[in-house]
C-alpha cells in the first residue's frame, strides 16, 4: 500500500507541531521518520492514523483520497500503529486481548485466536504464551503482541513509534528481523519512528528527516551518519567529555540484602556505592535490577539484609525518609510515575520545593522559578504549559530540571530512554556534574553503549541474580555479550 | 471572543435541552407546561418566605459541596456525604438532648459536634479505603446504610419523645440550642455565613495553597505524587475528614435550625444533590455558588407542582438530573472533539 502525506499541518496553540509536512511511503518499504525531540514524529504518525485531526494538508492511500476520524477507521484501510508510550494493558490473558481485536470480525472462538496467535508466533519466531497475563509480558513481548494483533487486524502499513525503546537486544535483533521480513517477503509498508541513528541506517530503506515541524530532507540508503545528524540537528555534534572524579565516602552500602516479590526474588546482594561513582545496572528487563533500584530508594523492604545510608541503618524506613536524607528516584514511566497529568509545569515546580513551601504559593515566584529552569534545561514549554503536552524529551528535561539541588543519591530508570542523541548527551552532561558535588548515580539501562560508556562500575542482573561489579576499563566494550547470551550473560561480563 | 462565545453556549445549550425534555415529560403527562413553569417560579420566589427557603436549602448544599470539592480534588467519590451528615447530626442531637447550656455557648458547642460527627464518619470511609482498600464508593454506600438504620434505631429506642415513639422524631430541643432566625423569616444568618465563608475557604485553599495543589497532585496521579513525596495516604485521609467535618456541620444545622429535633431522613437528601451541584460546577467552587441556589429554588419551588396541579413533585428532581446529564454530556463531547 502507497501513503502519500501531502503538506500536513498541525498546530498546537503556537506550536507548529507539523508545519507542512510532505512524504510518501512506498509499498515493500521501511520508511525511517527521523528527528531530534519534538520534532514532531508522534504527532505526524498520529495524525496519519486518525488518532487527532489535521488542521491542513492531505492524505492518500494508493492515490485514493482519505479522511480518518479514528484508530479504529484507519485500521480498517490497513494502517495499524505501535504507540510510543503504550497504551494501558488491561491485565488480560494474551490471548483475550487479541480476541478482543475481532469483536465483530470473522474469527469465532477462542481456539481460532489461539490457532492465529500460534501461527503468527511461530512465522515470527516470538514466544508469547497464550495464557499469560499481558500485564506480566515484558515490553519487548507486548510488542510482539501488538504487531500480531496489527497484522491480525489484516495491517498493510504498520507505524512503529520508537519501538526500540525499553526492550532488550535480542528483542531488538528479533524485531528488526520481523520487520525486515514484514516489507521485503510480505509486501507490507513499515514506517519505523525514531531518533537514533544506527537504527535508521541499520534497518531502513529510505528516510525522511524532521525538525521542528518541517522536512529537513529526504535521503536513500546508503545514508551518510553526519549528513543525517545535520538534518536533525542543524549542526554537527561535538563528542561529549567524562569529567574526571575522585571518589568520596561510601554512600549507599547494600549488605547481602534480598528482595522478594511473588514474582521475582533477587537473592544476597552487597553492593558499595561510594560518592561520586556512577554505577549502570544491566540485564534484560525483568531481571532483578529494578527491583534492586528501588530497594536502595526505600521503595522495596529488604526481605533480609541492611541498607545502609550515609552509615546510617536505612533498612526499615520509609520511601520519605530515604527522600529526606538526600536520595531521588526518577522512574522509567515519566508521564505515568514522575509527572502528573494535568497539572502544569509551574505547579509541578511548586511541588518539587519540597524545603521550601510555604502554606500559599506565591505563583509569581513559582512563574519566575520554572521559567529559569525553563530557559536553563532548555525546555520546550511554558510555565503554564500542562506536562502531558509536552514531547517525551521535554518530559525528562523537565523531571531533571525538578531535582533538588544537593543530593547524595540519584536512582533513575532507563535516563535517556526515548531521547534524541543531543538530548541524550545534554542529560549526562548534567547528570556527571552532579557528581562533583559528591552525588552517587544509580542507574537501569537498556542501552548497552549507555551504560558502557556512562558508568564508573556496571553491575549485571540476570533471573534475579546479581554478578559482581565490574569495573569500567580499557577491555570494558562492545561485544563482550552482556545482552547477546540472555542468561548467563551474568558471569561473562568481561573484567578490567 | 468567539472562544468566550462558543463556551457560553456549551454552557446554555444543556439547560436549554434539559428544558426541552423536562417540556416533552411534562406534554406526554398532559400537563401544560407553561404552567408548570410558572409554578416552579412561583413556588420558588412568590414571597420573602420563600426565598427564605431557598437561601436555607442553599446552605447544606453549600457546605456538602464545598467538602466535596475537597474529596473530589483528590480524585476521591466520597458518596458517604449522605452519612455524613447524618452522623454530624446524630451527634449533635444527643448533646441537645442531654445538655442545656446558654445559647450563646451551646450552638457553638452543637455546630461542633456536627463538625466532630461528620468527620469521624467521613474518616470512617477513607479508613477503609486506605488501610482496608475498600473502594470508597462502596465504603460511603454502606455508611450512608449504616447512619440511616442507627438514625431510626435511635430515634424509635433510646431517643423517642417521652411515651410514644413517632416518625416526626424526636422531643424538640430546648430553645437554648436552637439556631438564631433572621427576624421570623426562616433564614439562619450564622448557617449562611458559615455556608459562604466554607465555599470561600475551600475555592482559596484548592487555588492558592500547597495543601491544594498536593491534592490535586494525588487526585490526578497517586503513584507520581506519592513518588513526589506527598503523604498521600494522609491528605486523602486528610480529605475525608474535612469533607465529613463540612457534611457534618450541615447536619447539625438541620437539626438545631430547619428541624430543632432530630428526624428520619434528617440529611434531606442534599448530600446527593450536591454531588450533582459539584460536578454541573466543574468542579470549580465560584460556579457552586449559584448552581447550588439553583437547585435549591427547583426544590423549593417543584411542591407547587403537586399542590395546583396534581403533577409530582419529583419532576423538579427530573429537571436538576436532566441538567446535569446534559451539561456532562456536553463536556464528554467537547473533550471527545478536543
Ligand atoms: N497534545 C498536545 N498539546 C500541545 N502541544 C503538543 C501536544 N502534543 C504534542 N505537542 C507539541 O508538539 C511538538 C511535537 O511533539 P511530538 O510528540 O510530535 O514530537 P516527537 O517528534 O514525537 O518527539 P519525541 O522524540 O520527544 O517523542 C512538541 O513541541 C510538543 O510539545
Ligand atoms: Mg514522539
Amino acid at each position: 500500500m502507497k501513503i502519500e502525506l501531502r503538506d500536513i499541518k498541525k498546530y498546537f496553540g503556537p506550536v507548529r507541531a507539523n508545519d507542512g509536512i510532505t512524504l510518501t511511503v512506498e509499498p515493500g518499504t521501511i520508511h525511517g521518520l527521523l528527528g531530534e525531540n519534538g520534532a514532531g514524529k508522534t504527532t505526524l504518525m498520529k495524525v496519519l492514523t486518525g488518532f487527532i485531526s489535521a488542521d491542513g494538508g492531505e492524505i492518500r492511500v494508493d492515490g485514493k483520497p482519505v479522511h480518518f476520524t479514528s484508530p479504529a477507521e484507519s485500521i480498517r484501510y490497513g494502517i495499524g500503529m505501535l504507540h510510543q508510550d503504550p497504551l494501558d494493558f488491561p491485565p488480560l490473558k494474551v490471548l483475550d486481548n487479541l480476541l478482543l481485536a475481532f469483536d465483530n470480525r470473522l474469527i469465532p472462538n477462542r481456539r481460532g485466536a489461539r490457532r492465529v496467535l500460534k501461527e503468527l508466533s511461530q512465522r515470527f519466531h516470538f514466544s508469547l504464551d497464550p495464557d499469560a497475563r499481558v500485564n506480566t509480558l515484558t515490553v519487548g513481548e507486548r510488542q510482539q503482541l501488538e504487531i500480531l494483533r496489527l497484522l491480525a487486524l489484516g495491517a498493510e502499513v504498520i507505524i512503529l513509534d520508537e519501538p526500540t525503546t525499553g526492550i532488550s537486544a535480542p528483542q531488538k535483533v528479533l524485531l528488526f528481523a520481523t520487520l525486515r521480513r514484514l516489507a521485503k517477503e510480505e509486501g507490507k509498508s513499515v514506517i519505523f519512528v525514531s531518533h537514533k541513528l544506527e537504527e535508521v541506517e541499520e534497518l531502513c530503506d529510505r528516510v525522511t528527516v524532521l525538525r521542528r515541524g518541517k522536512v529537513t530532507g529526504h535521503l536513500e540508503v546508503p545514508f551518510r551518519a553526519d549528513q543525517l545528524v545535520q538534518l536533525m540537528f542543524g549542526q554537527s555534534l561535538p563528542k561529549s567529555e567524562r569529567p574526571p572524579v575522585t571518589l568520596g565516602e561510601p554512600v549507599l552500602e547494600l549488605q547481602d540484602v534480598t528482595v522478594q516479590t511473588y514474582r521475582l526474588t533477587v537473592p544476597h546482594v552487597s553492593l558499595t556505592v561510594r560518592a561520586g561513582e556512577v554505577i549502570g545496572l544491566a540485564g534484560l528487563e525483568g531481571s532483578g535490577q529494578r527491583l534492586m533500584l528501588q530497594a536502595c530508594v526505600g521503595l522495596q523492604k529488604p526481605s533480609s539484609g541492611r541498607v545502609l545510608l550515609g552509615g546510617q541503618d536505612f533498612t526499615r524506613r520509609s520511601y520519605r525518609d530515604f527522600l529526606a536524607a538526600g536520595v531521588a528516584y526518577l522512574p522509567a514511566g515519566r508521564i505515568e510515575e514522575g509527572l502528573i497529568r494535568g497539572l502544569t509545569l509551574t505547579e509541578h515546580y511548586v511541588l518539587a520545593q519540597r524545603d521550601h513551601q510555604p502554606f500559599f504559593i506565591d505563583w509569581a515566584a513559582a512563574t519566575n522559578g520554572i521559567q529559569k529552569k525553563i530557559n536553563e534545561f532548555n525546555i520546550r514549554g511554558r510555565p503554564d504549559t500542562p506536562v502531558e503536552a509536552l514531547s517525551g524529551g521535554n518530559q525528562q528535561r523537565a523531571l531533571l530540571s525538578l531535582l533538588p539541588p544537593a543530593l547524595k543519591l540519584l536512582a533513575l530508570e532507563h535516563p535517556t530512554r526515548g531521547l534524541d542523541i543531543e538530548s541524550a548527551m545534554w542529560v549526562w552532561e548534567q547528570l556527571l556534574a552532579r557528581r562533583r558535588s559528591g552525588t552517587a548515580i544509580l542507574f537501569i539501562s537498556a542501552d548497552l553503549d549507555e551504560l558502557l560508556e556512562r558508568s564508573d562500575r556496571i553491575v549485571v542482573f540476570s533471573g534475579g541474580v546479581m554478578a559482581p561489579p565490574h569495573r569500567r576499563g580499557p577491555h570494558l566494550g562492545r561485544g563482550t555479550g552482556v545482552f547477546d547470551r540472555g542468561r548467563e550473560a551474568g558471569s561473562v561480563m568481561c573484567d578490567a | 471572543m468567539t472562544q468566550r462565545l462558543t463556551n457560553l453556549a456549551i454552557g446554555l445549550i444543556p439547560v436549554i435541552l434539559a428544558l426541552l425534555f423536562t417540556t416533552l415529560i411534562l406534554l406526554i403527562v398532559g400537563a401544560p407546561p407553561g404552567e408548570a413553569y410558572r409554578n416552579i417560579v412561583q413556588g420558588a420566589l412568590e414571597s420573602p418566605d420563600k426565598w427564605a427557603s431557598v437561601v436555607t436549602a442553599t446552605v447544606p448544599l453549600l457546605l456538602c459541596s464545598a467538602g466535596l470539592l475537597i474529596t473530589f480534588a483528590a480524585g476521591l467519590w466520597n458518596i458517604g456525604v449522605e452519612g455524613q451528615i447524618v452522623a454530624g447530626a446524630l451527634l449533635t442531637t444527643w448533646l441537645a438532648l442531654n445538655l442545656t447550656l446558654p445559647s450563646i455557648l451551646f450552638i457553638p458547642l452543637l455546630l461542633m459536634a456536627g463538625l466532630v460527627g461528620g468527620a469521624l464518619w467521613g474518616l470512617l470511609v477513607g479508613w477503609l479505603k486506605v488501610y482496608g482498600g475498600v473502594h470508597e464508593i462502596f465504603g460511603g454506600v454502606g455508611l450512608n446504610f449504616i447512619a440511616i438504620v442507627l438514625t431510626n434505631y435511635l430515634i424509635f429506642g433510646p431517643w423517642k419523645p417521652a411515651g410514644r415513639a413517632t416518625m416526626s422524631g424526636t422531643e424538640p430541643f430546648p430553645a437554648e440550642a436552637w439556631l438564631p432566625r433572621l427576624g421570623n423569616l426562616a433564614v439562619y444568618p450564622i448557617a449562611v455565613i458559615l455556608a459562604l465563608v466554607a465555599i470561600a475557604l475551600v475555592y482559596l485553599a484548592l487555588r492558592g495553597t500547597t495543601w491544594g495543589l498536593k491534592l490535586k497532585a494525588i487526585g490526578n496521579n497517586q503513584r507520581s505524587a506519592f513518588l513526589m513525596g506527598i503523604p498521600t495516604h494522609q491528605y486523602m485521609m486528610g480529605a475525608f475528614l474535612l469533607c465529613g467535618a463540612l457534611a457534618g456541620l450541615a447536619g447539625s444545622i438541620q437539626a438545631i435550625g430547619v428541624r430543632q429535633r432530630l428526624i428520619p431522613g434528617i440529611s434531606g437528601g442534599y448530600g446527593f444533590l450536591s454531588l450533582l451541584v459539584v460536578l454541573l460546577a466543574g468542579y470549580r467552587p465560584l460556579w457552586v455558588i449559584p448552581i447550588a441556589l439553583f437547585f435549591a429554588a427547583v426544590g423549593v419551588g417543584s411542591p407547587r407542582l403537586e399542590l395546583n396541579m396534581q403533577l409530582d413533585s419529583a419532576l423538579g428532581g427530573t429537571l436538576q438530573g436532566l441538567v446535569v446529564l446534559f451539561v456532562l454530556l456536553a463536556q464528554g463531547v467537547k473533550k471527545r472533539d478536543a
